[in-house]
């Protein structure tokens, strides 16, 4: 492809669980690059190693061996904190069970993550309220997330991974929990924000529905990447 | 970031006001019920001081047997008026000897009857009191020296006995004979754990020697020391005097003991310090009671709370932050349990301070100290629960259900 240094760069990368007899291996020297913009939607069965791979690729995981390159910094060496910062600046996460705070409106849980960037109460609520705007949720600001329907629970989540502007939005299964139609406005949601404002989306998914919106697929089998192809189908 | 995490905890307050409410109650009672201790030991502490003070600050009591109180004077002769005397001639700088002795009485005037103390005693006993007159007058020298049935009585005993009425020149039976009021004494108005300073009756010493106790004895005799004069030096030759009178060896001890105002505020009031230190104590160990029931509710939330708590770190909350967050809303707990506590303490100390008749002292000194105690327990108790928070591993807090 290009020479530009990729946004991600994991190389030989391997994370064992347990040791000596008991020792699993969840991922077997995996390497990946993807680049900034992209939109790679992540498959393969339970126990592949996907999950462990996006907790990786999340930084809320050390691989055991290999090297995590993002955005040229070696995330293997870096402490606890200094992971933490890094998910601060660069990472929003979108779960499956949208995971809000309960009894807290959707404005607050949007202003979380920048609680802790410092930001004054002012600049805090104008920066959610565009983030929620931007999910098509103005007017929703002062509702708890019980007072939400599923789909508007996971806009409230997809915001508030927003809300930093991050480099990387790394979802897990986001459409897990919703019926087929909320499922497709949230991918709709997920591909505008790939495609008008650069940012790089590793989503992991069951559904081979949803990994059509994606530009690129990689399956993981057995701790390993099984394919990764460049996705034909992609809908105009 | 404290001011956010501060922001942060009275949300979660807020959120949670019930359970809130109940985490706090343990901290509330514990400082609510060491600043109404301690007020009201406060205000016993005046009252005693008060009254104490009213008897003058000059003024020695010597009384028969090695110390003050019950079974004090049992086996130690009674004094005679000759000590009395003797003190008043030999001992320079002494203003006033007052011999006195008491016997409780029944005292009828028509249909009421008042039992009271009758103190037989000179119109010295009037200077030592720092008495001073209402109505009438004291003894003249003819009712002392024939011993008169004549007295002198307090506000108690006149609005007792007479009502209304003036009660000089009337009449009062005590046991078998009948005693003319000829004055009133000025109220003192100090009335402190049922001792009412103006519960009292003044007769010459030698009617209350021969138509009550029957003896020659007095038993206790009240000095006034001049302006001046060294209160130590004089009770130094008071008992030097004694000594010599009551013939006691060298080698042996007092038979009598000697107390100025000073000896004795220092003893009652050092009595009721103890008494409000360790009613102060004991209320301490229920304020230690509420930090522990802070720390449970603390455990109990973190668990409640460890889904919250990995989406704080996955989206990158610092160890510290969520450590402060949790410090500071133990810390904000306990701070509101101790102003909740201090505000409960103020109308239960002052109700309670009117209900027992002493002042009610604010003491600002305690409020803090217990605030600032309260706003400890949440920083000790808070800590253990943060911390468990803050070393959560986010991947597994985000699978916690």
């Amino acid at each position: 492809m290009t020479d530009t240094a990729p946004l991600i760069e994991l190389r030989q990368v391997a994370k064992v669980y347990g040791a000596g007899m008991a020792a699993v291996h969840a991922l077997r020297e995996v390497d990946l690059r993807i680049d900034q913009g992209d939109f790679v939607a992540v498959m393969g069965p339970s126990g592949s190693g996907k999950s462990t791979a996006m907790n990786i690729l999340g930084c809320l995981d050390a691989p055991t061996s290999g090297s995590y390159c993002f955005r040229g910094v070696r995330v293997e060496h870096l402490t606890r904190d200094q992971r933490a910062l890094l998910r601060r600046h660069y990472l929003g996460f979108v779960f499956q069970g949208f995971n809000l705070l309960a009894r807290t409106s959707a404005l607050e849980n949007v202003e979380l993550p920048l609680l802790y960037r410092g930001l004054h109460a002012s600049a805090r609520r104008a920066a959610a309220r565009a983030a929620l705007a931007s999910v098509g949720l103005s007017g929703w600001e002062s509702h708890a997330p019980a007072e939400l329907s599923g789909g508007q629970q996971q806009r409230v989540a997809i915001a508030r991974a927003l809300v930093t502007r991050p480099a990387v939005l790394l979802a897990d299964e986001p459409t897990g929990n919703l019926d087929t139609a909320r499922s497709r406005e949230i991918m709709e949601l997920l591909r505008a924000l790939q495609s008008e404002r650069g940012i790089t989306i590793i989503m992991v998914t069951h559904e081979a529905d949803m990994a059509a919106y994606a530009r690129r697929i990689v399956r993981f089998l057995d701790g390993r990447v099984a394919s990764d192809t460049l996705n034909g189908t992609l809908a105009a | 970031m404290i001011w956010n995490a501060l922001l942060l905890s009275l949300r979660e307050i807020r959120r949670n006001l019930t359970r809130s409410f109940l985490t706090v109650l343990g901290i509330m009672i514990g400082v609510s019920a060491v600043i109404t201790m301690v007020t009201l030991g406060n205000g016993a502490t005046r009252a005693v001081q008060d009254q104490i003070a009213s008897l003058g600050s000059n003024l020695i009591i010597l009384r028969p047997g090695q110390r003050l109180g019950p079974g004090g004077g049992v086996g130690a002769p009674n004094f005679k008026l000759a000590d009395a005397q003797a003190i008043e001639s030999q001992v320079s700088g002494v203003e006033a000897v007052a011999p006195s002795i008491a016997r409780s009485a029944t005292i009828v005037r028509m249909a009421r009857n008042w039992t009271s103390s009758v103190t037989g005693s000179t119109n010295a006993f009037f200077a030592t009191g720092n008495w001073t007159l209402a109505e009438g007058r004291y003894f003249n020298d003819t009712e002392e020296r024939a011993g008169r049935a004549v007295c002198v009585i307090g506000e108690t005993v006149r609005r007792e006995l007479f009502g209304a009425q003036s009660p000089i020149g009337g009449d009062m039976r005590i046991k078998q004979f009948s005693c003319e009021v000829i004055g009133l004494l000025a109220s003192k108005g100090q009335s402190t754990f049922g001792m009412d300073q103006d519960d009292v009756i003044v007769m010459p010493l030698r009617t209350v020697q021969r138509r009550l106790t029957g003896s020659q004895d007095v038993n206790s005799i009240r000095i006034s020391v001049q302006e001046g004069v060294s209160v130590d030096r004089a009770m130094a030759a008071v008992q030097q005097l004694m000594r010599e009178r009551r013939k006691i060896g060298a080698n042996e001890d007092n038979n009598f003991n000697l107390m100025d105002t000073r000896q004795i505020a220092e003893t009652l009031t050092g009595t009721t310090r103890v008494l409000t230190m360790l009613l102060g104590a004991v209320a301490a160990v229920s304020l230690i009671v509420g930090g522990i029931g802070i720390m449970n509710i603390m455990l109990v939330s973190v668990t409640e709370r460890t889904r919250e708590i990995g989406i704080r770190l996955a989206i990158g909350a610092l160890e510290r932050d969520v450590l402060l967050q949790f410090l500071i809303e133990a810390v904000t707990l306990a701070c509101l349990g101790g102003i909740i506590g201090i505000v409960l303490a103020t109308v239960a100390s002052y109700q309670l301070a009117q209900m027992m008749q002493v002042p009610f002292l604010f003491d600002a000194r305690i409020n803090v100290v217990s605030f600032l105690f309260s706003a400890a327990i949440g920083v000790v108790f808070g800590y253990f629960p943060a911390r468990r928070a803050a070393r959560l591993d986010p991947i597994e807090a985000l699978r916690h259900e």
